[in-house]
């Protein structure tokens, strides 16, 4: 009996010692472990960035990069939540250009203006620094110069004989029309509308292609206008009209991807990275070389030849990361210009210097994607327009997704529930 | 010379010993985490590293309480968990009945059911948000063959339909959760009271109402409470199918603290919301067990 209970409290203090122990933070030995969190949406294949990943592990033995994918819907959460601890979970993370008002301001990223070379800055677009630029710091490099483009099924077009695409938006309705009136199909056009960040990118399109815009030159919100609520009432009509397939009130961009892979949609607006996967990717189309890609249209009357969103995101380390440097070496190495051209399927690089000259010819090559892709980027990017960059985005474009979301359901007119939001937007900045 | 302690009181002293590794873990990972977010839940707290927390006492809870959206929230909180733990008891209790009736094959429907119940929530979520898409969705297919409508209809576009097919989803994962349970019980039951009934010229509805049900009133109990307590939590099923639309059509008080915390980084305020669940949760199970306990029953 004795013998079993003193065998007892040494277990117990076995388990406690232990457990204590347990707790010491262990030396490194070996390789540096870099642990990169990114998203598997909108952008390069996870095979694609695993291939990176073998890339840089085999070139430098001493550096151990692990990645893990999340939803772009879910990356913002995992990132705060993530820095919450000290060392942070990862130590580099893909940011939205959205964030880093909120990031630099937090204190989640680190300022590595004096790492980047005068040489490397030159060569990269300034609206790409302008990413990961806060106040004059450079808290990242840019990684993904996207935007929205505009693509149609030109197969269903010409079914309905369009030679062209619609340049407006006008002329869209009425090519949508014949198509359904012919009953090629059911509804023309289908948008990323549900209640995600998805449907702010697809609304800041329209409203500007309108002349309208998001904030006025003080940061104010500018959106509750006559043009404002006349975008929105577009939104509404095109649905009970039949040409923008309903369910765009709860899709996102995948949605908008997988019906316009099945034919069922002769309009779609999406990022670079649908062209590649809808027009030649056998195993998740049924429209194989069907897709073409024009300019965004605009409304007539409003001045505007073109409008997009610019949706760019940029890779960063975490300020508190313990292994900076070998982490802003992945970074460096991701971002780099022999990287960004291999990779460039789903990706356009963001340096200047792969459009220029020899270089654009070779950047065009790369892929087949590419030949359309990289002359259509040269087309579109000058009217891509950029959210407010302010540290309370999220709640912000939270508010903006109810109005739209709740104009769309018609539970509030598109007056009440635009007034409603830029009241809330007014409300933050204070 | 020492004390000679009594065997009772040795004892209790190895029962402490052996219960010490539990408490301090319990301390560590459910205590600990709870008073960090009610202290929390008095700060107003800015999102950042180093930055400084201001004191504003009970602020956040009166902000809270003071603002409709809370309010609406709750309101479709409550609706989320009434309708689906309501549907899921009845349902539960049917199927359980019909296994303790030993018919052919039932020991295959048991071991089936376990199937939903051990699907991940997200996965489940996941395979429905598949199932109720508009164009590519199964629920479409089947209702279109059946005849039943003549074309797609956009599921999770209208904030009246999308609240409950997402509490069909629930109701799928939870059911069997409920079933087992009361199988489980009524598989305790002594079978000579049936007979006894049954000599007494008991009809099976009066079996089933006056002893059976009764006699389940325990285990019905641990389900509701365990099942309650879990709806009104609910959050990763709203995330996965409908993220909270269409217009919060969805979101239920679980969701609106995800995004006071970790979306807008409100630490405060969405202490004070967990707080504000805990009590809620408390407060139903209170209700539950002074409706449904009685002190000579052992639970």
């Amino acid at each position: 009996m004795k013998t079993i209970r003193s065998m007892l409290f040494a277990l117990i203090a076995i388990v406690l010692i232990a457990s204590v122990v347990g707790c010491q933070p262990k030396q490194a030995s070996g390789p540096v472990t870099i642990r990169v969190l990114t998203m598997e949406q909108a952008g390069p294949t996870v095979d694609e960035m695993n291939a990176i990943v073998a890339e840089f592990n085999e070139a430098n033995p001493d550096i151990k990069v692990e990645i893990e994918y999340v939803a772009y819907d879910a990356l913002h959460d995992k990132i705060t939540t993530a820095m919450a601890s000290n060392p942070p979970a990862y130590d580099v993370f893909l940011a939205d250009d959205i964030w880093y008002a909120e990031f630099a301001k937090s204190g989640y990223v680190l300022d590595g203006t004096d790492r980047v070379s005068k040489e490397t800055h030159d060569k990269i677009f300034p609206a790409a620094w302008d990413i990961t630029t806060v106040n004059s710091k450079v808290y990242g490099m840019p990684w993904l110069l996207d935007e929205k483009y505009f693509f149609y099924n030109e197969d269903l077009l010409q079914q309905a004989g369009f030679e062209a695409p619609p340049a407006t938006w006008e002329e869209l309705l009425a090519q949508s029309k014949v198509l359904k009136e012919k009953g090629i199909v059911e509804y023309p056009m289908v948008w990323s509308w549900g209640q995600y960040e998805a449907a702010i990118c697809d609304w800041v399109i329209l409203l500007y292609g309108n002349g309208g815009s998001l904030v006025d030159d003080k940061g104010a919100p500018a959106f509750n206008n006559e043009i404002g609520v006349k975008t929105l009432n577009w939104m509404i009509q095109t649905i009970d009209d039949g040409y923008t397939n309903p369910a765009s009130i709860s899709y996102v961009e995948e949605d908008v991807r997988n019906v316009f892979s099945q034919g069922k949609a002769a309009y779609a607006v999406n990022w670079t990275y649908m062209y590649d996967l809808v027009n030649f990717n056998k195993d998740e189309s049924q429209v194989t070389g069907k897709i073409k890609m024009a300019l965004m249209p605009a409304f007539e009357g409003s001045g505007v030849e073109s409008s997009s969103i610019n949706g760019s995101m940029g890779f960063s380390v975490a300020a508190t990361s313990p292994s900076a440097d070998a982490a802003w070496k992945y970074v460096e190495f991701l971002t780099s210009e022999s990287i960004q051209n291999k990779y460039s399927a789903h990706l356009l690089p963001m340096w200047q210097t792969s459009f220029e000259g020899e270089n654009l010819t070779k950047l065009e090559g790369y892929t087949p994607a590419n030949a359309v892709t990289v002359p259509m980027f040269n087309m579109q990017f000058p009217f891509a327009h950029v959210r407010p960059k302010v540290p309370y985005y999220p709640e912000a474009s939270k508010a903006l997704q109810l109005a739209l979301q709740e104009a769309l359901t018609k539970q509030k007119t598109p007056e009440q529930a635009l007034n409603d939001a830029a009241a809330k937007w007014v409300d933050l900045a204070k | 010379m020492q004390r000679k302690r009594t065997l009772a009181q040795q004892d209790m002293l190895v029962g402490f010993a052996l219960i010490l590794p539990s408490f301090l873990i319990i301390l560590g990972i459910s205590l600990q985490p709870i008073l960090t977010t009610l202290y929390l839940s008095l700060f107003e707290v800015p999102r950042g590293i180093n930055l400084q927390q201001t004191f504003v006492g009970l602020g956040n809870y009166i902000s809270l309480l003071s603002e409709p959206i809370f309010w609406a929230t709750i309101g479709r909180t409550l609706y989320f968990t009434v309708i689906s733990v309501g549907i899921e008891l009845v349902l539960g209790l049917a199927i359980a009945q019909l296994i303790h009736a030993h018919p052919p094959g039932w020991q295959f429907l048991r071991t089936s059911l376990i199937i939903p119940w051990a699907v991940p929530t997200i996965v489940n979520g996941t395979m429905w948000r598949w199932i109720y898409n508009a164009d590519y969705g199964a629920l479409n297919g089947l209702l279109l063959q059946l005849g039943l409508i003549d074309k797609y209809i956009p599921w999770l576009t209208r904030p009246d339909i999308a609240m409950n097919l997402v509490i069909l989803a629930d109701i799928w994962h939870s059911v069997p959760f409920i079933a087992l349970i009361l199988q489980a019980a009524l598989a305790t039951l002594p079978a000579d009271l049936e007979e006894a009934a049954s000599v007494d010229g008991a009809t099976a509805l009066q079996y089933f109402w006056l002893i059976r049900l009764p006699l389940l009133r325990p285990a019905i109990l641990v389900a509701l409470i365990i099942r309650t307590v879990e709806a009104f939590r609910a959050f990763d099923i709203i995330y996965v199918i409908t993220n909270g639309g269409p217009a919060n059509g969805t979101v239920t008080i679980s969701f609106l603290t995800y995004l006071e915390m970790f979306s807008f980084g409100h630490a405060g305020r969405g202490s004070a919301l967990s707080f504000l669940i805990s009590i809620f949760t408390l407060a139903l199970a209170f209700i539950y067990i002074r409706m449904l306990y009685r002190p000579e029953e052992k639970l």
